[in-house]
């Protein structure tokens, strides 16, 4: 195993298989996007999408991820859900220190792809794994909603 | 506004403010640091205002030790008041000092000038920029004490909501974080430090650790433990393995001049009018001597005491009965998002610093404290961390990379800590206790109120003390004095006593403030300081003492404050804000609210909770409304009160520091929860409209905050409970057997 792909492009990767994607993305990809905040799984700040699934890239093995498409914050852009989304966030502001904001936004354009009309409770439990400690939760709330809306013009 | 700040009084020339760009921009320098607050985007308003740019021609840059300002900590909801103030003086003086040398050039009346994009314009079309009129001497000539001729009245983006760019580059991924600092040469550095203040490393051997890949070195200086590793793979594999065979005593008790649990120093402040000398009781030590806080005795609830008050009161006969009740607070972790960080580079004895930390200048006297250097050859470079709420771990990882650096040979080193750290060795908000009294005439008003706060000093900041205020410097083979916990003066916010002296209008009121030594705890600043722990008091017991007495609670509220138009004004809109008395829910539901201006100086903030009491307690809608003077961006005033908002709803539902003997068991997240998406109540802001000064928001809504939420619980179960957090066992532990 010597490549990985990220947001559609194949990277060659020169790291053990053991090797934390968290890790390789930021050093061997220098996609410093995603974000280290507990090392454990526990707070969402580092969560990426494995072909469209969110998961938390801090303790994931690199060698796991086979021939899944990684996709980081830097690649959201890429689909209408990570569209929308992006524009959705600067529109709501929805962000005070941003440092769980890329885990939030990759969980969020998930969340719209799996379901693009989502209810607030749906949102909720799609965020909930999620930790934010400046208080931007309603913001991000909105934002999601504000996405919705504009995917289903 | 007509006094220069304090920060301009000290840094008078404008050159040490502002400098002018190529491109007609300019570039303004402040020493208040930007921690996600919109704080450089604020002060980029104001200086676009005063020289009618565009914000986006205004850069604002990262504070520094080399080339800005020194403006202190970039705390107590102070920078707007502070920074803002200060850089708008110099932004009007720089255009008002161009104003004679255009008339001249022009050979028109100074007063004939029109002022447009930073230059000055001539009725017949001519125009000059500021750049060209003022020589390059005038800007390190001190500024006039007069204030400048018409600043402030420019208002264009002053008050718009405007999005911030770094929301732009967050949603792009691009934004960055001092985490990403990256420098050619660069080794990655882990520092392991006891699990207490004042534990000893044992022996132990190092040579395994040395041989593992990519370890550069492992240095152990008395209980201080680091390597230096290629990259944050090895380093953190080597950390790892250091902190599974390294074993620590507790030492002999910490080196801090104070004993235990003794009372070190007393605050007192009173009101004129009757003196009230006789406390009611005998007030001892706080007990928090084991793990746990203090806690209340439930059924310690409000007392008769008509006997007692002739000798408590004795300038006021008609005094009845005395209230009493006691509040704690527990300690409250900074659970900062993102580990601390920084990078340091030694080149010979001249250390480089890149930090979060919010005191700069501060940071840069301890660190030439700790290495033994002069002042001067330390630069300290402020880069954006996580959220920062106070006194967190940045300062102290700071100290850990310079030490490691020393020993890199030259090249830059940066040590990140861990979550554990994070949550284990960075200083943490202290517990408090609260003593309320109210005596009582036989219409059941206030003739005198009592406040009593038992507390550790909120602050160990760096900076203040003739040893460093850095945990590493304390573990070295030659270790400094560790300085205590102390409280700034009243005048500057206090600490314990911070929102202590009531904002009522009462008769006679009196406020101790019991400094207690934190032991071995770290006790530093903490959002709002002791205001949160005194206005949830404060206005918890104003909620029982209406109550008792057959009054409405914001019905007592407003008729205390006749004096104060704008707490009642806050006061009435979160009323209004759903209705008030609140109409009758359903079972279980409730609505509380309470107010407090900031620091009695600052901010005016009310809150409104409304809440649901079932298996656990839920708090389902806030409304807060703030009087914040003139607001620079009413968006992000919002963003601020907000957060201010949700993070109180997380202290007050959840959110207490496990201890085991001193040592902080809440390691993890999982182990120190915080409030979820699925917990977060909808918040809704008022701003008061207002062109008074600017007064800051961030910390304004916490105290307020916690009050409503317990005066709600209160509505809605008719339980007390008087201490932080409102958890489902206290809560049913109040109710009546």
């Amino acid at each position: 195993m010597t490549s990985l792909r990220v947001n559609g492009r194949v990277h060659e990767i020169d790291a053990p298989g053991g090797t934390r994607l968290l890790d390789v993305l930021r050093e061997q990809c220098g996609l410093l996007g995603t974000r280290e905040g507990c090392g454990a799984g526990e707070c969402g700040a580092c969560q990426v999408l494995l072909d469209g699934r969110p998961v938390a890239s801090c303790d994931l093995p690199w060698a796991a991820v086979g021939s899944s498409a990684v996709t980081t914050v830097e690649g959201l852009g890429a689909t209408p859900e990570g569209a929308a989304m992006r524009r959705a966030f600067v529109a709501e502001q929805a962000a005070q220190c941003g440092f769980c904001s890329s885990g939030l936004l990759v969980a969020a354009t998930a969340l719209l792809m799996r379901d693009p009309r989502p209810g607030d409770a749906h949102v909720r439990q799609a965020l909930d794994g999620h930790l934010c400690r400046c208080g931007v939760h309603n913001r991000m709330l909105r934002a999601v909603q504000r996405a919705a809306a504009d995917l289903a013009r | 506004m007509s006094r220069r700040s304090s920060h301009l009084e000290r840094q008078p020339r404008p050159a040490q403010w502002l400098a002018w760009s190529a491109d007609g921009g300019v570039r303004v320098r402040t020493g208040k640091v930007e921690i996600g607050q919109g704080l450089h985007d604020a002060l980029a308003r104001i200086v676009a205002d005063e020289l009618d740019l565009d914000p986006s021609q205004v850069q604002v840059a990262a504070a520094s030790t080399v080339s800005g300002p020194d403006e202190g900590v970039t705390s107590g909801s102070l920078s707007i008041q502070e920074a803002g103030a200060a850089l708008r003086w110099v932004a009007a003086a720089v255009r008002e000092a161009a104003r004679e040398p255009a008339a001249e050039r022009f050979g028109v009346p100074a007063d004939a000038l029109r002022f447009e994009a930073a230059r000055w314009c001539s009725a017949d079309g001519r125009k000059a920029s500021i750049a060209e009129l003022l020589p390059a001497a005038w800007y390190h000539r001190p500024l006039d004490a007069v204030p400048p001729r018409g600043m402030g009245q420019r208002r264009r983006w002053v008050g718009q909501a405007l999005p911030r760019p770094r929301v732009i580059a967050l949603a792009e991924g691009q934004a960055r974080f001092i985490h990403d600092l990256r420098w050619p040469e660069q080794l990655e550095g882990r520092v392991l430090h006891p699990p207490r203040i004042g534990d000893r490393l044992g022996a132990l051997e190092l040579e395994a650790v040395r041989a593992m890949p990519g370890v550069r070195s492992v240095w152990r200086d008395g209980d201080l433990l680091g390597v230096l590793a290629d990259d944050g793979v090895a380093a953190d594999a080597a950390s790892r393995r250091l902190a599974s065979i390294a074993s620590y005593q507790a030492g002999p008790p910490p080196p801090t001049t104070e004993p235990s649990l003794r009372m070190i120093d007393e605050r007192v402040a009173e009101a004129a009018g009757p003196t009230v000398q006789a406390s009611a009781g005998p007030i001892g030590a706080p007990t928090w001597t084991g793990t746990e806080v203090p806690t209340s005795t439930p059924t310690a609830t409000a007392t008769s005491c008509a006997s007692a008050s002739a000798t408590m009161h004795p300038a006021r006969a008609t005094a009845l009965r005395t209230l009493r009740a006691v509040y704690t607070k527990p300690w409250i972790a900074h659970a900062s998002l993102a580990p601390s960080c920084a990078l340091a580079c030694w080149s010979g004895d001249r250390l480089q610093v890149w930090t979060h930390s919010q005191g700069i200048f501060n940071l840069r006297r301890d660190l030439a404290l700790a290495f033994g250097l002069a002042v001067e050859a330390v630069e300290v470079q402020h880069v954006e961390g996580a959220g920062c709420y106070g006194h967190n771990g940045a300062d102290d990882v700071a100290f850990d990379a310079a030490w490691l650096a020393r020993q890199a040979g030259g090249r830059p080193v940066r040590v990140v800590w861990s979550r554990a750290d994070e949550m284990t060795r960075a200083p943490l908000g202290p517990a408090m206790r609260v003593e309320l009294e109210a005596d009582l005439d036989a219409d059941g008003l206030v003739c005198a109120w009592r406040h009593d706060v038992h507390s550790p000093g909120h602050s160990s900041r760096p900076g203040r003390s003739a040893t460093p205020a850095l945990l590493g410097s304390w573990q070295t083979a030659e270790p400094q004095a560790r300085p205590a916990a102390i409280d700034v003066a009243s005048a500057q916010g206090g600490g314990a006593e911070r929102n202590a002296v009531p904002g009522y209008a009462l008769p006679a009121w009196r406020v101790r403030a019991h400094r207690v030594d934190e032991g071995r705890r770290r006790s530093s600043a903490l959002r709002a300081l002791g205001a949160l722990a005194n206005v949830f008091a404060a206005e918890s017991f104003v909620d029982e003492l209406a109550r008792l007495t057959g009054r409405d609670p914001l019905r007592w509220r407003l008729d205390h404050l006749a004096h104060d138009p704008r707490a009642r004004a806050v006061l009435q809109a979160v009323a209004d804000d759903g209705g008030w008395p609140p109409p009758r829910g359903a079972e279980g539901f409730g609505t509380g609210l309470a107010w407090a201006r900031y620091k009695g100086t600052g901010a005016w903030c009310a809150v409104r909770a409304e809440v649901h009491a079932g298996a656990t307690l839920q708090v389902r809608r806030l409304v807060v409304a703030a009087d914040l003077g003139t607001v620079v961006d009413p968006d992000g005033a919002a963003n601020q009160l907000e957060g201010g908002a949700i993070q109180a709803t997380s202290w007050a539902l959840l959110e207490t520091v496990g201890f085991d003997d001193d040592r902080v068991t809440s390691d993890r997240w999982s182990a120190y929860p915080v409030l979820r998406f699925s917990q977060v109540p909808t918040v809704l802001v008022h701003l008061i409209p207002s062109s008074e000064p600017s007064v800051g928001a961030g910390e304004a809504p916490l105290g307020p905050t916690a009050a409503a939420i317990a005066n709600a619980l209160h509505d809605a179960l008719g339980v007390r409970v008087r201490d932080l957090p409102l958890t489902p066992e206290r809560i049913v532990a109040a109710m009546p057997g």
